[in-house]
C-alpha cells in the first residue's frame, strides 16, 4: 500500500508544484470560452427548458476541462517520464501493475476534478447555476475523468515521442469533446449529425454531467451512465492489460 | 544456498539482432561479480532482462528465487539497479527523490538510512537541491543512492562510474565493499578493466550476446595473463636456460613471461650464474586488459 500512496502523492505533487500551469492556466482558458461564447451565441443558440446559452455552457465547459486535463496529466506524465527515461524507477520498483494503475488515474481525476471545480467556482460568480441532481453530476465528473485518465495512460504507454501524443490529443479527444455537446445542445443538430453525435461517448459524460444541474438532458440519463460506465470498465480492462503485459514499457 | 542470480538459457531478440543467445550464469549470495564486454556485447541486455525492464524471449532469470517475470515482486523488492543512463526526474530535491524511491519499496521513514547513504555518497550538500541542479558527477550518485535506499541484497551497477572524477569513484568504491563485506551480492559492469580486477572475485565476459569467458578473476589472470619480467641487460646475451620465458625482445630489452613470482628468483639466478649484469627490472603484474583482449580475440 505504502508504494501506491507514495506513487500516488509524487503524481499530485508532480502538477501541484507547476500549479500555475497545469491548474490556474485551464480555467482561464475555461472563462475566455465562457466570455467569447456566451458574448458571440447567446443570441443565436436556443437551449430546451428555456435556460440561458451562458448557464448552460458553464456544465459544459467545467465537464470539457475535467477531461482534457485528466487526459493530459496521465499521458504528459508517462511520455515525460519515458522520454527522460526517470520510468525505470517506477519500472525497477516492486508496484504491481495495478497499483501503478490506480495512482496514475486517481492523481489524473483529481487535477482533473480541481480543475472542474475551479471553472465552477469562477463562473458561479457570473451566472446564477442550478443543481438539481448533485449525485449525477459528481457520478458523471469522476466516471469522465478516470475514463479520460485511463486513455491518457494509452496514450502515454503507445507514443514514443511527444509528436504522437499531440496527434492523439488533437486528432482525437480534441474533436471528440467539441463535438460533443459542450457548445451545444444536439437537439438543435440537423438529424444526421445528430444521430452521429449519439456514438460519440463523450456527447453521454457532458450531457449527463449537465442533466445534474439543469435536471434535463439530451439522452435518458441512465443511458449516459451505462454508456459511461461501460466505456470505463472497457477503457480499464484495456489499460490494465497494456500495464500487465508490460506494453511499450518493458521491451 | 539460493544463488543471488541464476540466469539459464536466456535469449532475447530485438527485431533482427540477436542481444542474448542463451546466456546461463549464476552468481553467489554474497560475490563481487564483473560483468565485462565490448560495446553491444549484451550486458546491458541482460541487466534488463535480470531487472524486469526487458522480457526474455526464452529462459529464465531467478532473482534470490524469485522468477522475475512469476514472482516480480519479490524479485525487485531484494534487487537494486543503478542503470547506465543518466536519468533523473526534475520535479523534485535529491531527498524528495530518495524518499519517493523509498515509498516504491514499501519504506515509509527511511530518513535515518537516507542521511547515511548521502553521508557515504558526499551528497548530504545536496540533499535539498532540486535534481536539475546538480552536475553530472551528481546526478550519477543520486542514481546509486536511490538504488540503495532498499538496502537491496542484490546490487547491479552498469558502469557507475562512467564519467565520475577519481575521488567520487573511490569514494563510491569504498562504500560498495562496504556493503559487499556486510554481505550484499554486488554485480558490476564497467569498461575500466583495473577496476573490475582490483573489487571482482569473478568476472563474465560477454560479446555478441554469448558468455565467452566466466571464472575467478585469479583464474583467469593466470589463464590469459601472467606476471611480466622486463630486463634490460648489460651487452651480453641472455643465458640460453632462459629460453623458455622469453616472451619478446626488443633491442636489448627482454620481456619474460612468469608464472607466478617464486620463479623470479630462479630468473636471477641463473643470469648471475651466466655472469649476466642486470641494468633495469621491472616486475609487471597480471593484467585484465591483456585478459579482455585474449578472450575477445580468441572468442
Amino acid at each position: 500500500m505504502t508504494g501506491f500512496v507514495t506513487l500516488l502523492k509524487k503524481e499530485l505533487l508532480r502538477f501541484w508544484k507547476v500549479s500555475f500551469q497545469t491548474v490556474a492556466a485551464p480555467i482561464v482558458t475555461s472563462m475566455l470560452y465562457l466570455l467569447i461564447f456566451s458574448h458571440a451565441l447567446a443570441a443565436h443558440v436556443h437551449v430546451r427548458g428555456g435556460v440561458r446559452y451562458t448557464v448552460f455552457l458553464v456544465p459544459g465547459l467545467a465537464m470539457m476541462s475535467m477531461l482534457q486535463n485528466a487526459f493530459a496529466n496521465s499521458s504528459s506524465s508517462l511520455i515525460q517520464s519515458k522520454i527522460t527515461g526517470s520510468i525505470v524507477f517506477i519500472l525497477f520498483s516492486p508496484l504491481s501493475y495495478l497499483e501503478l494503475f490506480c495512482a496514475y488515474v486517481l492523481a489524473s481525476m483529481t487535477r482533473g476534478l480541481v480543475v472542474g471545480l475551479g471553472v465552477l467556482a469562477v463562473a458561479a460568480w457570473f451566472v446564477d447555476l442550478p443543481l438539481r441532481a448533485p449525485f449525477w453530476a459528481l457520478a458523471f465528473a469522476l466516471l469522465g475523468s478516470a475514463i479520460l485518465a485511463a486513455l491518457g495512460l494509452v496514450a502515454g504507454i503507445w507514443a514514443d515521442k511527444f509528436d504522437q501524443l499531440a496527434g492523439f490529443q488533437n486528432f482525437l479527444i480534441m474533436p471528440l469533446t467539441f463535438l460533443s455537446g459542450v457548445f451545444y445542445s444536439i437537439h438543435s443538430l440537423p438529424a444526421f449529425w445528430a444521430s452521429l453525435s449519439h456514438l460519440n461517448p463523450f456527447f453521454y459524460m457532458i450531457d449527463g454531467f449537465r442533466y445534474g444541474f439543469f435536471g434535463a438532458s439530451d439522452a435518458p440519463p441512465l443511458i449516459s451512465l451505462a454508456v459511461v460506465g461501460g466505456s470505463f470498465v472497457a477503457l480499464c480492462a484495456l489499460t490494465l492489460g497494456l500495464l500487465k503485459t508490460g506494453y511499450k514499457l518493458r521491451y | 544456498m539460493t544463488a543471488a542470480i541464476d540466469v539459464r538459457e536466456v535469449h532475447k531478440r530485438y527485431g533482427g539482432v540477436r542481444a542474448l543467445a542463451g546466456v546461463s550464469l549464476s552468481i553467489a549470495q554474497g560475490e563481487f561479480f564483473g560483468l565485462l564486454g565490448p560495446n553491444g556485447a549484451g550486458k546491458t541486455t541482460l541487466i534488463s532482462v535480470i531487472a524486469g525492464l526487458a522480457r526474455a524471449d526464452s529462459g529464465q532469470v531467478r532473482v534470490l528465487g524469485a522468477d522475475v517475470i512469476g514472482e516480480y515482486r519479490r524479485a525487485r523488492s531484494v534487487l537494486g539497479v543503478v542503470p547506465q543512463e543518466l536519468v533523473f526526474d526534475p520535479f523534485f530535491t535529491v531527498r524528495e527523490t530518495l524518499r519517493i524511491q523509498s515509498g516504491y519499496f514499501g519504506l515509509r521513514r527511511n530518513d535515518a538510512w537516507i542521511d547515511e547513504i548521502l553521508h557515504h555518497l558526499d551528497l548530504q550538500a545536496k540533499a535539498e537541491v532540486n535534481m536539475r541542479a546538480l552536475s553530472g558527477g551528481m546526478k550519477r550518485r543520486v542514481l546509486v543512492a536511490q538504488a540503495l535506499v532498499h538496502k537491496p541484497p542484490v546490487i547491479v551497477l552498469d558502469e557507475p562510474t562512467a564519467g565520475v572524477d577519481v575521488e567520487m569513484r573511490q569514494g563510491l568504491w569504498q562504500f560498495v565493499r562496504r556493503l559487499n563485506r556486510d554481505g550484499h551480492t554486488i554485480v558490476l559492469t564497467t569498461h575500466y578493466l583495473e577496476e573490475a580486477q582490483q573489487l571482482c572475485s569473478r568476472l563474465a565476459m560477454m560479446k555478441a550476446g554469448r558468455v565467452v569467458a566466466l571464472d575467478s578473476t585469479h583464474n583467469l589472470l593466470q589463464k590469459f595473463s601472467g606476471l611480466d619480467l622486463k630486463l634490460r641487460l648489460d651487452g651480453d646475451a641472455p643465458p640460453e636456460d632462459l629460453a623458455g620465458w622469453v616472451l619478446g625482445r626488443d633491442g636489448d630489452c627482454l620481456t619474460l613471461r612468469l608464472r607466478e613470482y617464486a620463479e623470479l628468483e630462479d630468473v636471477l639466478m641463473r643470469l648471475r650464474r651466466a655472469g649476466v649484469t642486470v641494468r633495469e627490472l621491472e616486475l609487471q603484474p597480471p593484467d585484465l586488459e591483456e585478459v579482455f583482449m585474449r578472450v575477445m580475440g580468441r572468442s
